[in-house]
């Protein structure tokens, strides 16, 4: 059986591109596009890696690791974070939230897979 | 001039003659008390001795040394240096609050990178769209065939996001072009505030009668200056023109022929508050008043919102003065005045006595907190024997020389004792 992702992003030719490449590898990909409810989606489907990006309408992306990380059934699943800002401060927050691997848009479709390769491994 | 010999005056201005000396020599300067004494003993106008202002001068050189790794001898030879290089030490002092003013403009425009909203917007949605296209391009830049369908797909992703991407970075350098053009708004509106008081006086005769109207006044004092920075003098001068309103000018004139500049008579002769009384004597012109008295207010959160310094009392342009002053220790008092002789911890230092008191800042409504703002009047002390305690206080803590002060909020580069090097 693949192995499946759950892409949590709101912007849908970032989905449908990153859906491409992960399918192409030959996983599972689920999308979600709202912050308010991402972490029941992620509780329901239980992927094997989230890729979960910062900027979401409803909630934060660092709210929903926050909570994620808080939660005994999911806390140890690898979560790939995406923002649009490459600074220090929110590399440092996402990783005092208890992210796996961080990544600042733009970012090329080579890092994704790989990381996503190597988060699935954990 | 009197026909004292130096060792004469020295004794008469409790100095050793060899400090005198030095003084006439300019390799020390000279202020409060001990030029009023040498004045007093010489019997001339202290004016007559000195150009005034060296403390404003000295706290700006000694500010300009603060950050760097000056050894103490050398530190401690500002006021020679002062004396014997006037030219170069005004050239100094400028540099140094330029360099403060464009810190401040550098702390203004990283401020907007981070918290402009728009901005933050525009660059994220920038680089979601770049993201996307460089996703979708890649796929189809990869060797290995792809359905046509999906080649169709990215290639339409990829042209929509493209004009998503012009139409973004246009808007982005419409706003920073717009943004480029009110420039001067990276300056503190408040500095600007200061420079349109010290330039027009603290007395505005276009304010005192009843024809005086605020807005012509806001336009035209406040040419050239901010939207933020006028928005402050409109504020500043509608409070002026209630003040004298309330208390006519020549009202004025017959209450400081008798009672001079005590705040409390000014007020208990208005029936006003004493905030109202402080402020309307730090405007008064000086052929009323003729020693002029300096005027701070503060707001609840210790932020200065209006400054009027004296020679000898400056009051920091950056952040908030010294935790000692009456004025925010009026903070923790509402509605109580202190009053206090200070002396600022200088070599020459002049007596002050400060007026303070904190006191809200609207009229009281059911069911809400009111906010305070603080005042303190600051008169000129002579410097004689004192039935009160004096208070020695400081200016800011970094140039302060008071040793073991529990108020200090940063080492002093004066105090042997704190290590400079932390």
């Amino acid at each position: 059986m693949s192995k499946q992702v759950l892409l949590i992003e709101d912007e849908p030719n970032i989905i449908e591109a990153i859906s491409f490449i992960l399918s192409r590898d030959g996983w599972t990909v689920k999308t979600h596009s709202n912050g308010s409810d991402a972490f029941d989606m992620v509780k329901e489907r239980k992927p094997d890696v989230v890729i979960l990006d910062v900027m979401l309408p409803g909630k934060s992306g660092y709210d929903i690791l926050r909570e994620l990380r808080d939660d005994p059934e999911v806390n140890g699943m690898p979560v790939l974070m995406l923002t649009a800002r490459g600074q220090t401060k929110d590399r440092e927050i996402a990783e005092r939230a208890g992210c796996d691997a961080f990544m600042t848009k733009p970012f090329s479709n080579a890092e994704v897979l790989e990381t996503v390769r190597a988060l699935a491994l954990k | 001039m009197a026909g004292l010999k130096q060792s004469e005056l020295a004794k008469l201005a409790e100095i050793s003659p060899s400090y005198l000396n030095l003084i006439e020599h300019n390799r020390r300067r000279i202020g409060g008390k001990l030029l009023v004494d040498i004045a007093h003993a010489l019997g001339v106008e202290p004016g007559s001795l000195t150009e005034g202002a060296e403390t404003t001068l000295l706290a700006t050189l000694r500010e300009a040394a603060s950050g760097t790794e000056m050894s103490e001898a050398e530190f401690v030879r500002v006021e020679e240096f002062a004396g014997r290089f006037p030219g170069w030490a005004a050239l100094l002092a400028d540099n140094q609050r330029k360099v403060e003013t464009l810190q401040r403009s550098v702390e203004a425009l990283t401020d907007r990178l981070t918290h402009d909203p728009h901005l933050a917007a525009s660059l994220h949605e920038m680089l979601s769209t770049v993201t996307a296209i460089r996703s979708a391009a890649s796929i189809l830049a990869e060797p290995g065939d792809i359905e046509p369908e999906w080649q169709r797909r990215f290639n339409r992703n990829i042209y929509e996001d493209s004009a998503r991407l012009a139409d973004t970075s246009r808007s982005l350098a419409q706003y920073l072009e717009e943004a480029d053009s009110e420039a001067s708004e990276t300056n503190a509106p408040q500095d600007e505030l200061d420079g349109v008081f010290q330039k027009s006086g603290f007395h505005l005769p276009a304010l005192e009668t009843s024809e005086g109207d605020v807005d012509t006044v806001t336009s035209e004092l406040g040419k050239g200056v901010s939207q933020s920075a006028r928005w402050l003098l409109h504020r500043a001068l509608t409070r002026y023109r209630a003040d004298a309103e309330w208390m006519p000018l020549g009202d004025c004139a017959d209450t400081v022929a008798a009672t001079g500049s005590d705040p409390f008579a000014f007020a208990a002769r208005f029936g006003c508050d004493l905030a109202s009384a402080m402020r309307r004597l730090a405007h008064l012109p000086s052929e009323i008043l003729p020693e002029p008295v300096g005027l701070a207010i503060c707001d609840g959160s210790g932020v200065t919102t209006f400054r009027k310094p004296l020679p000898e009392f400056p009051l920091p342009r950056l952040g908030a003065g010294c935790a000692l002053w009456p004025l925010y220790r009026a903070l923790a008092r509402p509605m109580m005045p202190q009053v206090e002789v200070m002396e600022q911890s200088a070599r020459t230092a002049a007596r002050h006595r400060g007026y303070a008191i904190s006191q809200p800042t609207s009229p009281a409504r059911p069911g809400e907190d009111v906010l305070f703002e603080s005042h303190m009047l600051i008169v000129q002390e002579p410097k004689r024997d004192h039935p009160e305690p004096i208070r020695q206080v400081g200016l800011t803590c970094r140039i302060c020389p008071h040793p073991a002060c529990e108020a200090r909020r940063e080492p002093s580069i004066m105090v042997a004792s704190v290590p400079r090097k932390l």
